[in-house]
């Protein structure tokens, strides 16, 4: 069965989503249970590949038996196995806190849908992460994207705006990629992603290839909320039901960013996609970063804060990449995966808030701490993770980058780096602040926060990832990324 | 000589154990929750005591705990340097905690839990620092320390407090980014982390790094021994309760600031280095112009926290500048200053803590004539001040005896002047204070009394130890022979 799983990982959430729509019809309160089993599932199945990967090597898995260039190929490396794996685990952790949540915010008859839809969702992200090919990376990557608008759409008032705005530019994004897709099927005629790389170097000097690489670096960019492409973002996630935007948050952007990355390495050779990028990447980044945090300081909902930090982690993960230094990646990814688990975190803590308080502006967070110690213990671990504080996650890949962009001897990165992490202390802060230093003995205690069982379950799982990331940093380094790193 | 121990890891743990039995107890069983308080600061005090004896025969206890990144390690180490730091800590924090007891419950505090959770926390991170054995690991600690100690600065949580919390923040979270900066950039300069006696970047390294590397370390970290210019969080810092004050500036903060500048200074430099890098006179009159500007600047302060702190930034200089003599005695006069400033700033806090409680006065234009109502806590502040003028028999004589000592040795007549001078401007603010507490006759002193035990009691045991060490300076604690140890030690790479 282990050959098997690169197409099990996919198949499973699909097949849910059409199981999970149709037993919905038939008993709502089934779409729970089922929805569950599928993350559950898919967990597993990605574990069991990540440890697969990490003790056999790579796998390679033609779809429907034909070989590839010719067919599909999926093909799971150590990057994508570590990515597969935060991913299907972090859905696994926000879904658990699902129960009560996405019941309270839509209405019944939508259960069926939205739950179908997080499932199909899943799929695109875990699917994108697996394929080695160019054009089912497309299919899949508007998988993910559709599902993502219906859900958003199903939020509050003015959602459906939101949503419609992010189509918009999310299918731009698609068309750009695709334009690029089209680029290199016309110069190599393989969509494969082994034999494009094998096939492009010859052609580096070309105009049209060069197109083709900035369409799909574009392409991406949007889907990812690379500064200045970032607009979208905060609206679409903070018009989305909560639980939506703890779904989506910590991971749609971080998949794209892992498409970037193959798309710079896999596709194409690193040296010549960074030195096209060149050292225009870093500094768009290090506006991106320091833009970010001061907007994220301007506003005044939770999870509007939390989506321009999210923009100005991206920023970060690009600064990594633009110092050009094993170094650098490696910070880069292992940031990809702590921030999948630093925002999920804070988004299940804003999920944990609007279900209790029904409200998310930052003046209502006054004296959470005496009201539900534990989101506020959630939320102080989350955010002391952002702003790089050890021995939690976030310092260890804060290290690699900075590590990375002084040996690249990149001041400007560094200090954007440093001056970054400030900016984003302060936005921390200000709300951890509010949360542990607001007035008051007024709020009495509540038994385990007043949440349900499964929101528990997450938030405490998710803190204590954050810590056992920390730990382990130099394992996944040593195991999972460094045999990756193409410099 | 160094020995495999888990000693190290579980004296670091005890504080933290000691914080969850804190947060588990709460403020629903308050007594059990101080209990926990007490026991984990004994326990921690008697643990570092049984490594002195291994550290005293020059045996390094070692523990690493995990691999952190490649080729770093998260290591623990003690040596004589980190004793020092150590013994200080964890005695005080005993005295302390019977203190801060005394001192919330008559002042009916608010949230009790998270003001001993967090210096429990803050302690974890002290101890973490005296006996990291890298940088990374001390600057894991350091953080820990920074971040723990914010809601104790912000504990009244009205504006003020928490104006002053986020300064407190900016300036040393700024400060521990130079410093992560030059981590980072030292490392991969040179490929090493761990500390070594006498230092271990090597001789001859480029001097355009070496000077960056400096400039980093001493003004990141120096943010948090209130170097000026970056004093200014320390005096607005005084809103937090009196206990605060003193884990600020005698237990923990401040002191961890300044040992790890010392530790930068003296193990990862070293002087070889730091003497071929002909910076010393440049950073050592940067570092004199603090001693000097801070003491001048407590003589205009009417109120006695302040004032105090000022003093604080000054003794901070004092030692910083001790290391930048680059002298066996300079270093031994520094090393010793650590725990003997410590010793009597911690007095001192506790007699205007004491006074704060009794009477509610907060200026020194107000304690005329007090010293006849509280003559147990006038007479302990009264010992202290003298002891920070370095009046013998007292222990401040000893430390600033072997400052003057180490200028001398280089030949360098600007900081003995600075040392002197500097005591002598001590005199100038602290000797008022006593001559209008005893000789200044008072109005309304009606209903004044005495501190009740608990408040007095560790005052005046520190008041005591300070006389004490003056004249037995190696009382169960052993300074003496540390602060020559590793005065030996660091010089002995040879000069």
């Amino acid at each position: 069965m282990g050959e098997q799983l690169p197409a099990l990982i996919v198949a499973t959430p699909l097949l849910f989503s059409f199981a999970i729509y149709l037993a919905g019809l038939w008993r709502r309160r089934l779409c729970y249970p089922l929805f569950l089993t599928s993350l559950a599932l898919s967990a597993i199945f990605s574990l069991w590949l990540f440890f697969r990967v990490m003790i056999f090597g790579p796998i390679s898995y033609p779809i429907g038996g034909w070989e590839p260039p010719w067919g599909i190929e999926y093909r799971v490396d150590h990057l994508s196995a570590l990515i597969i794996a935060s991913v299907a685990t972090v859905a696994l952790l926000v879904g658990l806190s699902f129960r009560g949540r996405v019941e309270g915010e839509t209405e019944p008859s939508r259960w069926s849908q939205i739950y179908a839809l997080f499932s199909l969702q899943l799929c695109g992200l875990l699917g994108m992460t697996v394929t080695g090919d160019v054009f089912n990376l497309y299919v899949l990557l508007e998988i993910a994207s559709f599902s993502a608008y219906a859900i958003i759409a199903m939020g509050e008032r003015g959602a459906e705006f939101f949503a419609f705005r992010y189509l918009i530019f999310g299918t731009i994004g698609a068309c750009c990629y695709l334009l690029g897709v089209g680029h290199l099927y016309i110069l190599t005629g393989s969509l494969n992603m082994a034999d494009l790389s094998r096939l492009l170097p010859p052609l580096y000097p070309s105009r049209a290839l060069l197109v083709g690489f900035a369409l799909l670096v574009l392409g991406i960019g949007i889907k990812m909320a690379a500064f200045p492409l970032h607009t979208w973002l905060p609206d679409a996630y903070t018009e989305a039901p909560s639980s939506a935007s703890a779904f989506l948050a910590p991971l749609s952007t971080k998949v794209a960013s892992y498409v970037f990355l193959r798309i710079l390495t896999g596709i194409f050779s690193p040296h010549f996609s960074l030195t096209s990028l060149g050292d225009a990447m870093g500094w768009v980044a290090l506006a991106g970063a320091i833009f970010a945090s001061l907007m994220a300081l301007a506003q005044q909902r939770l999870r509007r804060v939390l989506c321009y930090l999210i923009v100005s982690e991206i920023s970060f993960l690009l600064m990594g990449v633009a110092s050009r230094t094993a170094d650098g990646l490696r910070g880069a990814v292992l940031h990809l995966v702590n921030d999948m688990f630093m925002m999920g975190c804070l988004f299940t803590g804003a999920c944990a808030i609007l279900h209790q308080l029904g409200r998310e502006e930052l003046v209502a967070l006054k004296g959470l701490c005496r009201k539900m110690p534990l989101t506020s213990a959630a939320l102080l671990l989350g955010g002391l993770s952002i702003i790089g504080t050890p021995p939690l996650c976030g310092f260890f890949s804060k290290w690699y980058l900075v590590l990375g962009a002084i040996e690249a001897r990149m001041w400007h990165i560094v200090i954007g780096l440093l001056v970054g992490s400030l900016l984003n202390t302060i936005v921390i802060f200000r709300i951890l602040e509010k949360v542990y230093l607001g007035a008051g003995h007024q709020h009495g205690r509540l038994y385990w926060d007043g949440l349900p069982k499964g929101m528990v379950m997450g938030l405490v799982i998710f803190s204590l990832s954050l810590i056992l990331l920390g730990v382990f940093a130099s394992e996944i380094v040593a195991k999972a990324i460094d045999p990756w790193i193409p410099l | 000589m160094v020995r495999e121990s888990l000693l190290p890891l579980f004296e670091v743990l005890l504080p933290l154990s000691g914080a969850m039995g804190i947060l588990i107890f709460g403020e629903r069983w308050r007594n059990l929750r101080e209990a926990t308080t007490i026991a984990a600061s004994i326990l921690t005090f008697l643990g570092a005591l049984m490594m002195l004896e291994p550290v005293m025969e020059g045996i390094n206890l070692r523990s690493e705990i995990f691999v952190a990144l490649p080729g770093i390690s998260f290591l623990l180490k003690v040596d004589m340097m980190g004793m020092v730091f150590l013994l200080l800590t964890s005695s005080l924090w005993v005295v302390i905690s019977i203190y801060s007891i005394g001192h919330m419950r008559s002042l009916c505090e608010h949230a009790q839990t998270r003001f001993y959770l967090c210096f429990a926390m803050a302690i974890f991170g002290a101890v973490g620092v005296a006996l990291s054995g890298n940088l990374l690991s001390l600057f894991v600690f350091y953080e820990i320390l920074t971040v723990s100690t914010f809601p104790l600065v912000a504990h009244h949580e009205d504006e003020e407090a928490i104006l002053a919390g986020r300064k407190y923040l900016a300036y040393l979270l700024g400060g521990a980014s130079l410093a992560f900066f030059a981590i980072l950039y030292g490392w991969e300069s040179f490929g090493r982390m761990e500390f070594a006696p006498s230092g271990f970047i090597p001789l001859g390294s480029p001097k355009g790094v070496l000077l960056v590397l400096l400039l980093a370390f001493i003004l990141g970290f120096g943010s948090k021994a209130a170097l000026m210019p970056l004093h200014e969080w320390l005096p607005s810092a005084m809103v937090a309760p009196t206990p605060v004050s003193a884990l600020l500036h005698a237990v923990a903060v401040v002191k961890a600031g300044v040992f790890t500048c010392l530790r930068v200074l003296l193990f990862v430099f070293g002087p070889e280095v730091l003497s071929s890098m002909g910076v010393s006179l440049g950073f050592g009159i940067f570092v004199a112009f603090t001693v000097i500007v801070a003491n001048l600047l407590a003589l205009r302060e009417d109120h006695l926290k302040r004032r105090l702190a000022f003093s604080t930034i000054n003794n901070l200089s004092v030692i910083l500048l001790g290391g930048f003599l680059l002298s066996e005695s300079g270093i031994r006069g520094a090393v010793l200053h650590i725990p003997f400033h410590g010793l009597m700033k911690i007095t001192l806090f506790m007699c205007a803590g004491t006074i704060y409680v009794q009477t509610g006065k907060e200026y020194v234009s107000e304690l005329d004539g007090i010293g006849h109502r509280m003559p147990l806590t006038m007479g302990a502040f009264a010992l202290c001040a003298l002891g920070l003028c370095g009046i013998p028999p007292i222990c401040g004589f000893l430390s600033k005896w072997f400052l003057c000592l180490g200028a001398l040795e280089v030949k360098q007549w600007v900081f003995l002047m600075v040392f002197l001078l500097s005591s002598f401007l001590d005199a100038a603010y602290f000797l008022p204070i006593v001559y209008r507490a005893f000789f200044c006759p008072g109005k309304d002193l009606g209903g004044i009394r005495e501190a009740p035990p608990i408040m007095a009691l560790p005052l005046v045991a520190t008041a005591i130890g300070s006389v004490l060490l003056g004249i037995f300076p190696n009382l169960l604690f052993h300074f003496w022979d540390l602060a020559q140890g590793v005065a030996m030690l660091v010089m002995g790479g040879g000069m």
